[in-house]
């Protein structure tokens, strides 16, 4: 038998213990083998799995193109979107203009990709928010038995509020406060990106506290908890990296909603302001000239449809991809 | 399961009601005037004794509990008397809107058969489609017609109706011109010919609607027939020697309506709550268009009771939802 004993890299003890049983035993050699072909990252599966899925695949390709066009793209596209052109208004593709103008002269490929910016900005954003409270609820409701009956309490009464009415009064009525304080624009996106993150980390808390219920009473936490960690070390080195598949799944799809929702607002006319438009605003805007110049409505329309699609695709295959019941 | 049912009828209570002061809260929190839009040339005192008339020189607390009496106690006496003549209600002050500065409820009354008519007759489109589409991509799991029907029910999903209702209008009213895109709501339907006018001008708005509905819809009855397909029950069936319709369109399919039906109850709230954008989009004044002139209007009545009232909604929906699926299913037991 080779001496092991000095050696301290996990790696070689395998491969050399492997060696050794299979000159004794080819059948169980053959399996310890298998263990110690090298060891792979856990998300290197996860990326396997999620090839395999062609519509989050082409979603992810189609998504990246989009998010580079829109965040790289002002630094190669260099007309401002708030330039007037007044010899090209309402034009329609060419050379100088891939996307045409718009009444004002003003380039729809420039304006396209800084509403890209802030659309996306907002979706990250507000998904960033949801995913925050809702884990936080989520986590804390699971763990905490005392706090569970309130905390949950708390998500089916936010569940039952009316959610887009709401955002349409807490928009008309805090916008001009939040403006006077932060500034018109600043103003704006933060006051749409929290109202949407508040309203909308429910199913992420239900999805997580179900998982962290399960999760509690396995033994490697029971095993944590016996040699005296503290509930908030539990939390963050055994509970939380346990509960990230279904965290980054809604993620991907609360980026979806967010991105509808804004556009929803901008398009009643209770989102971004005409002179900071996001895709929504940019729609609403090309309605009144719809008859004439459709491209108005067709590009911010396409552009949304399509992120929203991509962003769910790209779920569908990470659901599948992270639940390890379906890996092949 | 009557013992749940109270249960919950006792917890949706104090959910209501804090739903209730929650809206109340934030929409006094807020800035805004009711006065802002008089004239300028009103004096003082004048102001003051108008705002004595609407109440909003009172303690909050006040005026929350005297909102809750008004939606609580006068309102439904109110049509308690128009329904049987009574009087209940005489001398009792309504719920006022400070728009049009008539009772919030008489207009809901007036807007609520056509946000009914378009948004409900969609709904029930929406269904009748999905539940074909639904059982068929299940019962031929990856065959072209389930890709075809899950790809293309992503994508409704995925276009924002106020997309999907622009490019409606613009194709088939823009370029085809087969329907108005303005909803008519003084068109009397008393001959076939007004009959058919408007038909065609329920198209367009039913068309968008019901495509949110059948994609979610369908996609939620294929994952449970899917489910219900692999269990035993089936190869029994089908061993007994039953043909394949009676298996898959009585067995399977009274299975997998159970969570569907479930499903379908939850979205009837929104029936009432009415399609916001799509009715913005096709100028049907329904109950979603006077939220939103409401809300652009600074009605703060108006907007309150509607919000509520969505509220009311969603929370005995969740229920009926709920109580549905413990009846549907001898399995679930609430105890």
């Amino acid at each position: 038998m080779t001496d092991l004993s000095g050696s301290k890299d996990p790696k070689a003890v395998a491969e050399a213990l492997a060696a050794a049983t299979l000159a004794a035993d080819p059948v169980a050699g053959a399996e310890l083998t298998a263990f110690a072909a090298p060891s792979r990252n856990q998300w290197w599966d996860v990326w396997d799995q999620f090839k395999v899925h062609k519509g989050a695949l082409t979603g992810a390709a189609v998504f990246f193109i989009i998010f580079v066009g829109v965040v790289f793209g002002p630094y190669v596209w260099r007309i401002s979107p708030t330039y007037i052109d007044f010899m090209a208004m309402s034009a329609g593709p060419s050379w100088s203009h891939p996307f045409g103008t718009d009444p004002l002269g003003r380039d729809l490929l420039a304006r396209m990709m800084s509403g890209g910016r802030i659309s996306i900005a907002v979706g990250m954003t507000a998904m960033i928010i949801s995913i925050f409270l809702g884990t936080l609820v989520g986590v804390v409701a699971g763990f905490f038995r005392k706090l569970d009956g309130p905390l949950m309490r708390l998500t089916d009464l936010f569940l039952a509020l009316p959610v887009l009415p709401l955002l349409l009064v807490m928009v008309m009525l805090f916008r001009q406060a939040l403006a006077n304080v932060l500034g018109v624009n600043m103003g704006i996106f933060v006051l749409i990106v929290s109202a949407i993150g508040v309203t909308s980390w429910m199913r992420t808390a239900r999805i997580v506290r179900g998982e962290v219920l399960a999760l509690k009473e396995r033994e490697f936490v029971l095993a944590s908890r016996s040699i005296g960690t503290p509930p908030r070390r539990i939390i963050m080195r055994h509970v939380l990296p346990n509960v990230m598949s279904p965290i980054m799944v809604s993620a991907t799809l609360g980026i979806a909603t967010a991105i509808i929702t804004e556009s929803v607002l901008s398009f009643l006319g209770l989102g971004f302001p005409p002179d900071f438009p996001t895709w929504g605003r940019l729609l609403y805007d090309g309605i009144e000239y719809m008859q004439d110049y459709p491209e108005l409505v067709l590009w911010p329309g396409i552009a949304i449809s399509l992120t929203v699609l991509s962003v769910n695709y790209i779920g569908d295959g990470l659901r599948d991809a992270l639940d390890p019941r379906l890996r092949r | 399961m009557l013992n749940y049912a109270i249960r919950r009828l006792l917890i949706a209570v104090p959910t209501l009601l804090l739903i209730s002061l929650i809206v109340f809260a934030l929409l006094k929190l807020a800035p805004g005037d009711p006065l802002a839009n008089m004239p300028l040339t009103i004096p003082p005192e004048v102001r003051e004794r108008m705002r004595v008339a609407l109440g909003v020189n009172k303690p909050l607390i006040v005026q929350y509990l005297l909102w809750l009496k008004q939606f609580f106690v006068v309102e439904p006496a109110h049509a308690f008397d128009m329904l049987f003549g009574t009087h209940f209600s005489a001398g009792m002050q309504r719920i006022i809107s400070w728009q049009t500065r008539s009772p919030v409820f008489d207009i809901i009354a007036q807007r609520l058969p056509q946000t009914l008519w378009v948004v409900g007759l969609a709904y029930v489109v929406g269904t009748l489609l999905a539940l074909p589409i639904g059982v068929l991509s299940a019962y031929k799991q990856y065959s072209i017609f389930d890709q075809a029907g899950t790809f293309l029910s992503m994508v409704g999903l995925a276009v924002p109706p106020f997309f999907s209702g622009v490019l409606v209008i613009l194709v088939f009213a823009v370029y085809l011109g087969w329907f108005p895109s303005i909803y008519n709501t003084n068109l009397v339907v008393d001959s076939w010919s007004s009959f058919g006018e408007q038909v065609r001008q329920m198209v367009m708005p039913v068309m968008v609607l019901a495509v949110q509905t059948t994609a979610q819809i369908s996609r939620y009855l294929r994952s449970s027939m899917l489910d219900n397909l692999g269990q035993d029950y089936v190869r029994t069936a089908r061993s007994k020697g039953m043909g394949e319709s009676v298996v898959v369109l009585v067995h399977v399919l009274r299975n997998s309506m159970i969570p569907v039906i479930t499903v379908i109850a939850l979205g009837l709230p929104a029936i009432f709550g009415g399609a916001i954008v799509t009715e913005q989009i096709f100028k049907v004044n329904g109950i979603g268009q006077l939220l939103i002139t409401a809300i652009y209007a600074n009605d703060i009545p108006m907007v309150q009771t509607l919000t509520f009232i969505f509220a009311i909604l969603i929370v005995v929906f969740n229920l009926v939802a709920d109580l549905l699926y413990g009846v549907l299913d001898p399995r679930i037991r609430y105890d």
